[in-house]
């Protein structure tokens, strides 16, 4: 596949003219999506996707095609050379882009990860057996995914990376599961079995009678996986440079002094993702962006072009500015003795459809999902009805924040829109004094 | 050729096969705070073969179009229906084999369309009309203009050729002053959606937007808070939207109610039994799947599993009559459903969606409704919306609220939001708006399945009221 990048890159040089410039994004896969209910397959089926994206640059005028390929070489490098044909034509329409930005060096990189995985047939009909006629629904995603980059000045980076996915849940009844996630680079059948089993220990104490709570403020010990939701929609825009100059971020309130407990630490983690190490334009991400430290906003994930519109320092992020391996610093409370800590509240083992209820306050609200129970002296009572949060960040990441596990789960995104997304979060589980539940 | 001319004559040994072809493409042009962005363009073709072999199915993808690639999609479809057959959730066999043969095209199919100067000029007028007060800090006005061509070719001998058009404006405008950031939009984030040409943005009142949504904008950015407590809410059409996609449409979908989406999307609150009997809503609530209505997001004439498009009740006088399942899921489930079947694109099979999902509007003016709610808040267009993953707690919020005392609009109010639970929710529906209070709307970013697709939607809905509804407003 890198050959075939290789060889599109070559045709579009071979179709620059003078004074041209271009850019050029590779996004492909070749993956098996089984999709499963009830224990059985509903959808199994390949996807074999390969896109370019050209960027031609004429002085300071561009334009973008973004075009699908057949993985016929002929045919495809035939397809380069029309789009910057196209792409010319297109630019005496279009006006001086003020805020263009591209690299000024040549950073090239390589990174090739992951061996072939197991057959996808046998991996499915390995993970039903062990569902053992249990309700599971989910679906397992494997396969190479690969990105590139290319330019006019000889820049060329290449990332490609086997891996599977296998998200599932077991239902109890109703509404009322486990869901569990197997993800890597390399199958290992026993630590399927060794995940198959904690799941199993967990569907256990669902079948315990739910307790319902009424609307109110509880103590809650928040898994790395419902922070992970927390996380993720911080993601919307509130690290992004671009949305914190127009004060639409989230975290515009941190620009003019409100802070998170001093505990608290965000940062753009790519050495310890599992996303490219360069962006759209061609720049190379850092291996650490920090964005909170000490509960207080310090960065952001800043674009090329909105470094040249506000006048700030690009640090590799893409156009969107959103994080792609955001990471937060651990505490001090080992995960072993979270439920000591937490004694009597809520144990949130999932959050679910996060949105901001008022953004400039950062005020968030969401339900509970799947794994969320009672815990009384430390120990867990019963599975809880599912309940509706509204908070502010400040009060649960601030002042109401009582703990961060020392430990940190490194999450691998399952995200499947359009492709098999290559995002990843490193997160510590955390313990709240109380969080206000409303429905 | 793949879209104009006869297929290759593939020989399978399978008991049902067909190839759903998909060709994309479209111009996206945005003029942000008077600057234009890069044009950018999109082209994306595709196909993906599905086949019923042993009482399995299976599927494969690819972007290579040609015979040979068609072939070999086809191939490895027919191993993984074989594969995975003893383990199938619904033998293949029993599954409906269509052969439909029919054409659709969208209104204004074969319209040239504007050129990208004009396109860019258009925007940026709307964009310098934007900037009328320096606490306008952000604001963009855009438009994708989309074209898509989808053939479903069957073994079965059917062939379905369906060819679309779309328009999607968009108008932001975001004022911040003394702390506080509010964004005003048309309709909301691309809100905006219908099939057609240029005809869409009259309908929409494009031209001149720029300034009144920035009006609004400002107006927003001093206003107070909503109120709260228990009172009656009238949602206008841009709000309405949302509630019947997130408390009607998903709940409804029979994929969900037969546990496919639990791991992902979530289950529903609605199981197979309440069909026939359960009352969903009040007397005056009527909702409809609707493909037949031209200028809706949509609308067609095929699902993509190939069941021909009807108009049909989900909801009649408050009760429950059917599901929005396409063929396979109604033969799985045993019940009635829609022409559903739909995939966002040639890498993603066909699934339950929802398509045109609309309220039939009633008799109540808008004025009328207004004069009937003694404690209230007019809210309009969606900028939150959170729901249960079986579809009943729900909490929305609003960019605009207005609140009316005795009969009577009053002030406008900022960060307006309600809450409530599906399954009583409706009950409390006391009055429907007529036809001259319904919009045509939609959104292009409804997101399900896994692998996870993001699709076209289709929402009509008059304004209408609820009664008693928990109302409340931002943090400070």
């Amino acid at each position: 596949m890198e050959g075939y990048f290789a060889t599109l890159a070559s045709a579009l040089d071979r179709a620059l003219r003078a004074g041209e410039r271009y850019t050029a994004t590779f996004d492909a896969e070749d993956t098996d999506f089984v999709r499963m209910n009830r224990g059985k397959v509903r959808q199994p089926g390949s996807v074999s996707q390969r896109y370019l994206s050209v960027r031609l640059i004429g002085g300071a005028r561009h334009a973008e095609h973004r075009f699908s390929l057949t993985g016929n070489v002929a045919t495809d490098t035939a397809a380069a050379t029309t789009a910057m044909t196209q792409l010319r034509s297109a630019l005496p329409d279009l006006t001086d882009d003020p805020h263009l930005l591209l690299p000024t060096t040549i950073a090239s990189s390589r990174t090739q990860r992951g061996d072939p995985l197991p057959a996808s047939e046998q991996v499915v009909t390995e993970v039903l057996d062990a569902a053992r006629g249990d309700d599971l629904v989910g679906i397992y995603a494997a396969g190479p995914v690969y990105r590139g980059f290319a330019n006019s000045e000889g820049q060329r980076n290449w990332h490609a990376t086997t891996t599977f996915n296998l998200q599932w849940s077991l239902y109890q009844r109703a509404d009322k599961a486990v869901k569990s996630t197997y993800a890597g680079l390399g199958w290992d059948p026993a630590a399927f079995t060794q995940k198959m089993d904690d799941a199993r220990v967990r569907l256990s104490l669902i079948a315990r009678a739910p307790k319902r709570l009424a609307p109110g403020k509880y103590r809650a010990f928040l898994t790395p996986t419902a922070v992970e939701e927390i996380a993720g929609l911080l993601c919307w825009g509130g690290f992004s440079g671009r949305a914190l100059a127009t004060r639409q971020s989230a975290l515009a309130r941190m620009q003019s002094g409100e802070r998170l407990d001093r505990r608290v630490a965000f940062f753009e983690d790519t050495a310890g993702g599992v996303a490219p190490a360069f962006q759209a334009e061609g720049f190379a991400r850092p291996a650490q962006v920090p964005l909170v430290e000490d509960g207080q906003l310090v960065g952001s994930l800043v674009s090329p072009r909105t470094a040249r519109e506000f006048g700030l320092e690009a640090n590799g992020a893409n156009g969107a500015e959103m994080p792609e391996a955001l990471a937060m610093g651990g505490g001090d409370l080992a995960a072993a003795d979270a439920l000591g800590a937490l004694d009597t509240g809520l144990l949130v083992g999932n959050l679910w459809y996060l949105n901001y209820s008022d953004r400039p306050a950062c005020r968030i609200t969401g339900m509970t999902r799947f794994a969320t129970f009672w815990v009384e002296g430390g120990e867990i009572v019963a599975p809880v009805d599912v309940l509706r949060f509204d908070d502010t960040i400040y009060r649960m990441l601030g002042s109401n924040l009582e703990a961060l596990t020392t430990e940190t789960e490194l999450l691998l995104s399952g995200e499947t829109y359009g492709s098999r997304h290559l995002m990843s979060s490193r997160l510590p589980g955390a313990l709240v004094k109380e969080m206000a539940f409303t429905l | 050729m793949p879209f104009d001319a006869p297929l290759p004559d593939f020989d399978l040994a399978a008991d049902f096969w067909s190839l759903r072809l998909v060709e994309e493409s479209c111009d996206s042009y945005t003029v942000r705070k008077n600057v234009a962005l890069p044009f950018a363009t999109m082209t994306d073709r595709g196909v993906m073969a599905t086949v019923y072999a042993d009482g399995g199915y299976g599927y494969a993808a690819t972007g290579d179009t040609s015979p040979a690639g068609m072939r070999a999609a086809l191939d490895r479809a027919l191993g993984w229906a074989r594969a995975t057959a003893r383990h199938a959730i619904a033998d293949s066999r029993t599954l409906p084999r269509p052969a439909p043969r029919a054409q659709y095209q969208s209104p204004a199919w074969s319209e040239t369309g504007m050129s990208r100067r004009a396109w860019y000029d258009l925007l940026a007028e709307e964009s310098q009309r934007a900037a009328i007060d320096a606490r306008i800090v952000d604001w963009e006005a855009g438009v994708e203009v989309r074209t898509a061509v989808h053939r479903l070719v069957t073994s079965t001998g059917g062939d379905v050729v369906q060819r679309y058009r779309f328009l999607f404006p968009n108008m932001s405008v975001t004022a911040h002053a003394d702390g506080d950031t509010q964004t005003r939009t048309l309709n909301g984030y691309r809100g905006l959606c219908q099939q057609g040409g240029a005809d869409v943005l009259d309908r929409f009142g494009f031209v001149g937007s720029g300034r009144r949504v920035a009006e609004e904008a400002l107006e927003l950015i001093v206003a107070p808070n909503c109120p709260s407590g228990t009172m009656d809410v009238l949602l206008m059409p841009d709000q309405m939207i949302l509630q019947i996609h997130e408390s009607i449409g998903h709940p409804l979908e029979l994929d969900r109610i037969l546990g496919d989406e639990r791991n992902f999307a979530g289950t529903s609150f609605v199981t197979p039994d309440m069909f026939g009997s359960y009352r969903y809503g009040s007397d005056l609530l009527n909702v409809t799947f609707d493909p037949t209505r031209p200028e809706e997001l949509a609308s067609y004439a095929y699902d993509d599993d190939g069941t021909p498009a009807e108009k049909q009740y989900l909801i009649r006088a408050g009760i429950l009559e059917r599901p929005l399942g396409g063929a396979i899921s109604q033969a799985r489930a045993g019940l009635p459903g829609v022409a559903n079947a739909r995939a966002d694109s040639w890498n993603r099979p066909p699934i339950d969606r929802m398509a045109n999902l609309n309220i039939e509007p009633g008799d109540a003016s808008l004025a009328s409704m207004i004069e009937s709610i003694d404690d209230g808040v007019l809210m309009e267009t969606n900028n939150s919306w959170s729901i249960d993953d079986s579809r009943n707690k729900f909490q929305f919020g609003c960019e605009r609220g207005r609140v009316i005392k005795n009969g009577r609009l009053g002030d406008v109010v900022k960060n307006p939001g309600y809450r409530g639970i599906s399954a009583s929710f409706w009950r409390s529906l006391r009055m429907v708006g007529n036809t001259d209070t319904l919009r045509v709307l939609g959104t292009p970013y409804c997101g399900k399945g896994e692998p996870s697709q993001i699709i076209r939607v289709g929402h009509a809905s008059p304004a209408c009221v609820f009664t008693d509804v928990a109302v409340f407003g931002g943090e400070s």
